[in-house]
Protein backbone atom coordinates (compact mmCIF):
# COMPACT_ATOMS: atom_id res chain seq x y z
CA UNK A 1 0.00 0.00 0.00
CA UNK A 2 1.27 3.43 -0.84
CA UNK A 3 2.12 5.80 1.97
CA UNK A 4 -0.64 8.24 1.09
CA UNK A 5 -3.18 5.42 0.99
CA UNK A 6 -2.03 4.22 4.40
CA UNK A 7 -2.37 7.67 5.94
CA UNK A 8 -5.81 8.11 4.37
CA UNK A 9 -6.92 4.80 5.78
CA UNK A 10 -5.76 5.83 9.24
CA UNK A 11 -7.44 9.22 9.01
CA UNK A 12 -10.77 8.19 7.54
CA UNK A 13 -11.56 5.63 10.20
CA UNK A 14 -14.83 3.77 10.31
CA UNK A 15 -17.30 6.15 8.75
CA UNK A 16 -20.08 4.48 6.76
CA UNK A 17 -22.01 6.09 3.94
CA UNK A 18 -24.70 4.77 1.63
CA UNK A 19 -23.39 4.30 -1.88
CA UNK A 20 -24.52 7.34 -3.81
CA UNK A 21 -23.31 9.16 -6.91
CA UNK A 22 -24.03 12.27 -8.89
CA UNK A 23 -27.73 12.65 -9.65
CA UNK A 24 -28.89 11.03 -6.43
CA UNK A 25 -31.09 12.85 -3.98
CA UNK A 26 -29.61 12.82 -0.49
CA UNK A 27 -30.21 14.33 2.92
CA UNK A 28 -27.04 15.37 4.71
CA UNK A 29 -27.31 15.71 8.47
CA UNK A 30 -24.57 17.96 9.76
CA UNK A 31 -23.67 19.46 13.07
CA UNK A 32 -24.04 23.15 13.76
CA UNK A 33 -22.43 24.77 16.76
CA UNK A 34 -24.29 27.78 18.12
CA UNK A 35 -22.35 29.19 21.01
CA UNK A 36 -22.04 26.26 23.34
CA UNK A 37 -24.99 24.37 21.93
CA UNK A 38 -24.77 21.80 19.20
CA UNK A 39 -27.59 20.69 16.96
CA UNK A 40 -28.16 18.76 13.77
CA UNK A 41 -29.36 20.46 10.62
CA UNK A 42 -30.23 18.71 7.41
CA UNK A 43 -29.63 19.71 3.84
CA UNK A 44 -31.62 17.91 1.18
CA UNK A 45 -30.78 18.10 -2.48
CA UNK A 46 -29.22 16.49 -5.51
CA UNK A 47 -25.58 15.44 -5.57
CA UNK A 48 -23.97 17.21 -8.51
CA UNK A 49 -20.38 16.22 -7.88
CA UNK A 50 -18.19 13.80 -5.98
CA UNK A 51 -14.49 14.58 -5.93
CA UNK A 52 -11.22 13.69 -4.28
CA UNK A 53 -9.97 10.50 -2.71
CA UNK A 54 -9.35 9.27 0.79
CA UNK A 55 -9.44 11.80 3.58
CA UNK A 56 -9.84 14.74 1.18
CA UNK A 57 -12.93 13.44 -0.64
CA UNK A 58 -16.00 15.65 -0.75
CA UNK A 59 -19.33 15.96 -2.50
CA UNK A 60 -21.51 18.88 -3.55
CA UNK A 61 -25.25 18.97 -2.95
CA UNK A 62 -27.50 21.40 -4.80
CA UNK A 63 -31.02 22.36 -3.93
CA UNK A 64 -33.46 25.07 -4.90
CA UNK A 65 -34.37 27.09 -1.85
CA UNK A 66 -37.12 29.70 -2.34
CA UNK A 67 -36.35 29.78 -6.04
CA UNK A 68 -32.64 30.32 -5.49
CA UNK A 69 -30.12 27.59 -6.19
CA UNK A 70 -28.01 26.74 -3.14
CA UNK A 71 -24.95 24.49 -3.23
CA UNK A 72 -23.00 23.12 -0.32
CA UNK A 73 -19.78 21.16 -0.31
CA UNK A 74 -19.51 18.45 2.33
CA UNK A 75 -16.22 16.70 3.06
CA UNK A 76 -16.96 13.01 3.60
CA UNK A 77 -14.75 12.69 6.63
CA UNK A 78 -15.52 15.95 8.38
CA UNK A 79 -16.61 15.27 11.97
CA UNK A 80 -19.45 17.71 11.34
CA UNK A 81 -21.06 15.50 8.72
CA UNK A 82 -23.21 13.31 10.94
CA UNK A 83 -24.87 11.09 8.37
CA UNK A 84 -26.00 10.92 4.77
CA UNK A 85 -29.36 9.45 3.81
CA UNK A 86 -30.00 8.34 0.26
CA UNK A 87 -33.52 9.32 -0.79
CA UNK A 88 -33.65 8.68 -4.50
CA UNK A 89 -31.33 7.28 -7.14
CA UNK A 90 -31.21 9.50 -10.19
CA UNK A 91 -30.84 8.52 -13.82
CA UNK A 92 -28.07 10.69 -15.21
CA UNK A 93 -25.45 10.24 -17.87
CA UNK A 94 -22.50 12.08 -16.41
CA UNK A 95 -20.47 12.26 -13.24
CA UNK A 96 -20.56 16.04 -12.83
CA UNK A 97 -23.94 17.71 -13.23
CA UNK A 98 -22.83 21.31 -13.59
CA UNK A 99 -25.40 21.78 -16.34
CA UNK A 100 -27.96 21.85 -13.56
CA UNK A 101 -26.82 25.36 -12.68
CA UNK A 102 -28.26 26.72 -15.90
CA UNK A 103 -31.55 24.95 -15.47
CA UNK A 104 -34.58 25.67 -13.39
CA UNK A 105 -38.08 24.33 -12.94
CA UNK A 106 -39.09 21.36 -15.00
CA UNK A 107 -35.85 20.97 -16.90
CA UNK A 108 -33.87 20.77 -13.66
CA UNK A 109 -35.63 17.59 -12.62
CA UNK A 110 -33.59 14.43 -12.49
CA UNK A 111 -35.33 11.27 -13.62
CA UNK A 112 -35.48 8.59 -10.99
CA UNK A 113 -33.73 5.35 -11.72
CA UNK A 114 -36.14 2.45 -11.48
CA UNK A 115 -34.39 -0.71 -10.52
CA UNK A 116 -35.59 -4.08 -11.83
CA UNK A 117 -34.89 -5.49 -8.40
CA UNK A 118 -35.45 -3.11 -5.53
CA UNK A 119 -31.88 -3.02 -4.24
CA UNK A 120 -31.65 0.70 -3.63
CA UNK A 121 -31.18 1.57 0.00
CA UNK A 122 -34.34 3.14 1.30
CA UNK B 1 18.28 22.06 18.16
CA UNK B 2 17.15 18.62 17.19
CA UNK B 3 16.27 17.35 13.78
CA UNK B 4 15.70 14.44 11.45
CA UNK B 5 16.05 13.75 7.74
CA UNK B 6 12.95 12.78 5.80
CA UNK B 7 11.44 12.23 2.38
CA UNK B 8 8.43 14.13 1.09
CA UNK B 9 5.63 11.66 0.34
CA UNK B 10 2.64 13.76 -0.65
CA UNK B 11 -0.16 15.86 0.71
CA UNK B 12 -3.50 15.26 2.37
CA UNK B 13 -5.74 17.03 4.81
CA UNK B 14 -6.86 16.36 8.33
CA UNK B 15 -9.83 17.44 10.42
CA UNK B 16 -9.67 18.62 13.99
CA UNK B 17 -12.56 17.72 16.34
CA UNK B 18 -14.37 20.98 15.55
CA UNK B 19 -14.35 20.18 11.84
CA UNK B 20 -11.60 22.55 10.74
CA UNK B 21 -9.73 21.10 7.81
CA UNK B 22 -5.96 21.57 7.64
CA UNK B 23 -3.86 20.78 4.62
CA UNK B 24 -0.77 18.85 5.58
CA UNK B 25 2.25 17.20 4.04
CA UNK B 26 3.20 13.61 4.70
CA UNK B 27 6.92 13.14 5.34
CA UNK B 28 8.60 9.81 5.85
CA UNK B 29 11.17 10.81 8.45
CA UNK B 30 13.93 8.53 9.55
CA UNK B 31 14.91 6.26 11.08
CA UNK B 32 18.26 7.98 10.85
CA UNK B 33 21.53 6.60 12.12
CA UNK B 34 23.99 8.75 14.02
CA UNK B 35 27.12 8.30 11.91
CA UNK B 36 29.37 10.86 13.53
CA UNK B 37 29.42 12.89 16.70
CA UNK B 38 31.41 16.09 16.33
CA UNK B 39 32.62 17.82 19.44
CA UNK B 40 34.16 21.15 20.24
CA UNK B 41 37.41 19.49 21.28
CA UNK B 42 37.97 17.39 18.18
CA UNK B 43 36.21 19.36 15.43
CA UNK B 44 35.84 22.90 16.73
CA UNK B 45 32.06 22.71 16.97
CA UNK B 46 29.34 20.44 18.29
CA UNK B 47 27.19 18.57 15.80
CA UNK B 48 25.43 15.31 15.17
CA UNK B 49 25.73 13.73 11.76
CA UNK B 50 22.61 11.79 10.79
CA UNK B 51 22.31 9.48 7.79
CA UNK B 52 19.17 8.37 6.03
CA UNK B 53 18.10 6.19 3.12
CA UNK B 54 19.45 2.91 1.83
CA UNK B 55 22.31 2.86 -0.62
CA UNK B 56 23.40 -0.14 -2.63
CA UNK B 57 26.58 -1.66 -1.29
CA UNK B 58 28.25 -1.62 -4.71
CA UNK B 59 27.45 2.06 -5.24
CA UNK B 60 29.26 3.12 -2.09
CA UNK B 61 32.86 4.22 -2.27
CA UNK B 62 35.48 2.71 0.02
CA UNK B 63 35.60 5.91 2.03
CA UNK B 64 31.84 5.81 2.55
CA UNK B 65 31.89 2.15 3.51
CA UNK B 66 34.50 2.72 6.15
CA UNK B 67 32.81 5.84 7.45
CA UNK B 68 29.51 4.02 7.91
CA UNK B 69 31.26 0.94 9.28
CA UNK B 70 32.29 3.04 12.27
CA UNK B 71 28.61 3.37 13.11
CA UNK B 72 28.08 -0.31 12.31
CA UNK B 73 25.56 0.40 9.58
CA UNK B 74 25.19 -0.12 5.84
CA UNK B 75 26.02 2.80 3.54
CA UNK B 76 23.35 5.47 3.52
CA UNK B 77 22.22 7.82 0.78
CA UNK B 78 22.09 11.12 2.62
CA UNK B 79 24.10 12.50 5.50
CA UNK B 80 23.43 15.79 7.20
CA UNK B 81 24.87 17.54 10.20
CA UNK B 82 22.70 19.09 12.86
CA UNK B 83 24.68 21.75 14.76
CA UNK B 84 24.45 21.90 18.54
CA UNK B 85 22.04 19.01 18.70
CA UNK B 86 20.02 18.72 21.87
CA UNK B 87 19.76 14.97 21.35
CA UNK B 88 22.10 12.95 23.54
CA UNK B 89 23.01 10.22 21.09
CA UNK B 90 26.10 8.16 20.54
CA UNK B 91 27.48 6.94 17.24
CA UNK B 92 25.46 4.06 15.80
CA UNK B 93 22.23 4.94 17.60
CA UNK B 94 19.07 5.69 15.68
CA UNK B 95 16.89 8.78 15.63
CA UNK B 96 13.20 8.34 14.88
CA UNK B 97 10.13 10.54 14.64
CA UNK B 98 9.67 10.04 18.38
CA UNK B 99 11.83 13.10 18.97
CA UNK B 100 8.80 15.20 17.96
CA UNK B 101 5.38 15.38 19.51
CA UNK B 102 2.05 16.26 17.98
CA UNK B 103 1.53 19.99 18.27
CA UNK B 104 5.22 20.91 18.08
CA UNK B 105 6.26 23.91 16.01
CA UNK B 106 9.00 22.81 13.62
CA UNK B 107 11.10 24.16 10.79
CA UNK B 108 11.23 22.31 7.51
CA UNK B 109 14.13 22.75 5.09
CA UNK B 110 13.85 21.65 1.50
CA UNK B 111 14.88 22.43 -2.05
CA UNK B 112 12.19 24.07 -4.14
CA UNK B 113 11.13 22.67 -7.48
CA UNK B 114 13.32 23.83 -10.35
CA UNK B 115 11.45 26.16 -12.70
CA UNK B 116 14.11 26.58 -15.38
CA UNK B 117 14.84 29.92 -17.05
CA UNK B 118 12.02 32.25 -16.10
CA UNK B 119 11.11 35.86 -16.79
CA UNK B 120 10.91 38.58 -14.17
CA UNK B 121 7.15 38.31 -13.70
CA UNK B 122 7.36 34.75 -12.41
CA UNK B 123 10.84 34.96 -10.89
CA UNK B 124 10.61 38.26 -9.02
CA UNK B 125 6.91 39.06 -9.03
CA UNK B 126 7.16 42.06 -11.38
CA UNK B 127 3.81 43.23 -12.64
CA UNK B 128 4.84 43.58 -16.26
CA UNK B 129 4.55 46.66 -18.45
CA UNK B 130 1.44 48.46 -19.60
CA UNK B 131 -1.92 47.16 -20.53
CA UNK B 132 -3.27 44.62 -22.94
CA UNK B 133 -5.09 47.13 -25.13
CA UNK B 134 -4.94 50.87 -25.98
CA UNK B 135 -2.27 50.50 -28.62
CA UNK B 136 0.22 48.67 -26.41
CA UNK B 137 2.76 46.49 -28.10
CA UNK B 138 3.77 43.01 -26.95
CA UNK B 139 5.54 44.03 -23.72
CA UNK B 140 3.13 42.62 -21.14
CA UNK B 141 5.75 40.63 -19.24
CA UNK B 142 8.82 42.78 -19.90
CA UNK B 143 10.94 44.06 -16.99
CA UNK B 144 10.79 47.74 -18.05
CA UNK B 145 13.67 50.12 -17.39
CA UNK B 146 16.86 48.76 -15.85
CA UNK B 147 17.94 52.06 -14.34
CA UNK B 148 19.09 55.63 -14.96
CA UNK B 149 20.58 57.18 -18.07
CA UNK B 150 23.90 59.08 -18.21
CA UNK B 151 24.25 59.50 -14.45
CA UNK B 152 25.51 56.07 -13.69
CA UNK B 153 25.74 54.87 -17.26
CA UNK B 154 25.59 51.35 -15.99
CA UNK B 155 23.16 48.87 -14.56
CA UNK B 156 23.26 48.67 -10.78
CA UNK B 157 24.49 45.49 -9.20
CA UNK B 158 21.81 43.14 -8.03
CA UNK B 159 19.27 44.35 -10.62
CA UNK B 160 16.62 41.67 -10.75
CA UNK B 161 16.40 40.11 -14.17
CA UNK B 162 15.29 36.91 -15.86
CA UNK B 163 17.20 33.72 -15.13
CA UNK B 164 17.19 30.35 -13.49
CA UNK B 165 14.34 30.06 -11.04
CA UNK B 166 13.64 27.52 -8.34
CA UNK B 167 15.94 24.88 -6.96
CA UNK B 168 16.73 27.00 -3.91
CA UNK B 169 17.19 25.81 -0.38
CA UNK B 170 14.24 27.15 1.57
CA UNK B 171 13.45 26.96 5.25
CA UNK B 172 9.85 27.18 6.39
CA UNK B 173 9.36 28.15 9.99
CA UNK B 174 6.46 27.61 12.30
CA UNK B 175 4.92 24.53 10.71
CA UNK B 176 2.93 22.44 13.13
CA UNK B 177 3.32 18.72 13.63
CA UNK B 178 -0.25 17.59 13.06
CA UNK B 179 0.11 13.86 13.43
CA UNK B 180 2.75 11.19 13.83
CA UNK B 181 2.53 7.56 12.74
CA UNK B 182 5.47 6.24 14.70
CA UNK B 183 5.21 2.64 13.48
CA UNK B 184 5.53 3.77 9.85
CA UNK B 185 7.86 6.71 10.53
CA UNK B 186 5.37 9.14 8.98
CA UNK B 187 5.05 12.65 10.23
CA UNK B 188 2.35 15.06 9.06
CA UNK B 189 3.19 18.76 9.14
CA UNK B 190 0.73 21.55 8.44
CA UNK B 191 0.81 23.24 5.06
CA UNK B 192 3.06 22.61 2.11
CA UNK B 193 6.75 21.86 2.05
CA UNK B 194 9.29 22.88 -0.63
CA UNK B 195 10.33 20.37 -3.25
CA UNK B 196 8.87 17.64 -5.36
CA UNK B 197 7.55 14.34 -4.08
CA UNK B 198 10.44 12.11 -3.05
CA UNK B 199 12.75 15.01 -2.30
CA UNK B 200 14.77 15.17 0.87
CA UNK B 201 13.65 17.51 3.62
CA UNK B 202 15.00 18.27 7.05
CA UNK B 203 12.63 18.65 9.96
CA UNK B 204 14.11 20.46 12.90
CA UNK B 205 13.04 22.17 16.05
Amino acid sequence: MSAVAYVHEQLTGKKEFPRFKAGDNVTVNYKIIEGSKERIQSFKGDVIKKQGTGATASFTVRKISDGIGVERVFPFYSPNVESVVLNKTGHVRRAKLFYQRKRSGKSARIREKRMAVATAAK
Amino acid sequence: MKGIIGKKIGMTSIFDPTGKQTACTIIEAGPCVVTQVKTKESDGYNALQLSFGEKKEKRATKAEKNHFAKAQTAPKKFSKEFRDSSLEKNIGETVTVDIFEEGDKVEVVGTTKGKGFQGVVKRHGFSGVGEQSHGQHDRQRAPGSLGNSSDASRVMKGMRMAGRDGGDRVKLKGLKVVKIFADKNYILVSGSVPGHIGSIVLIQK
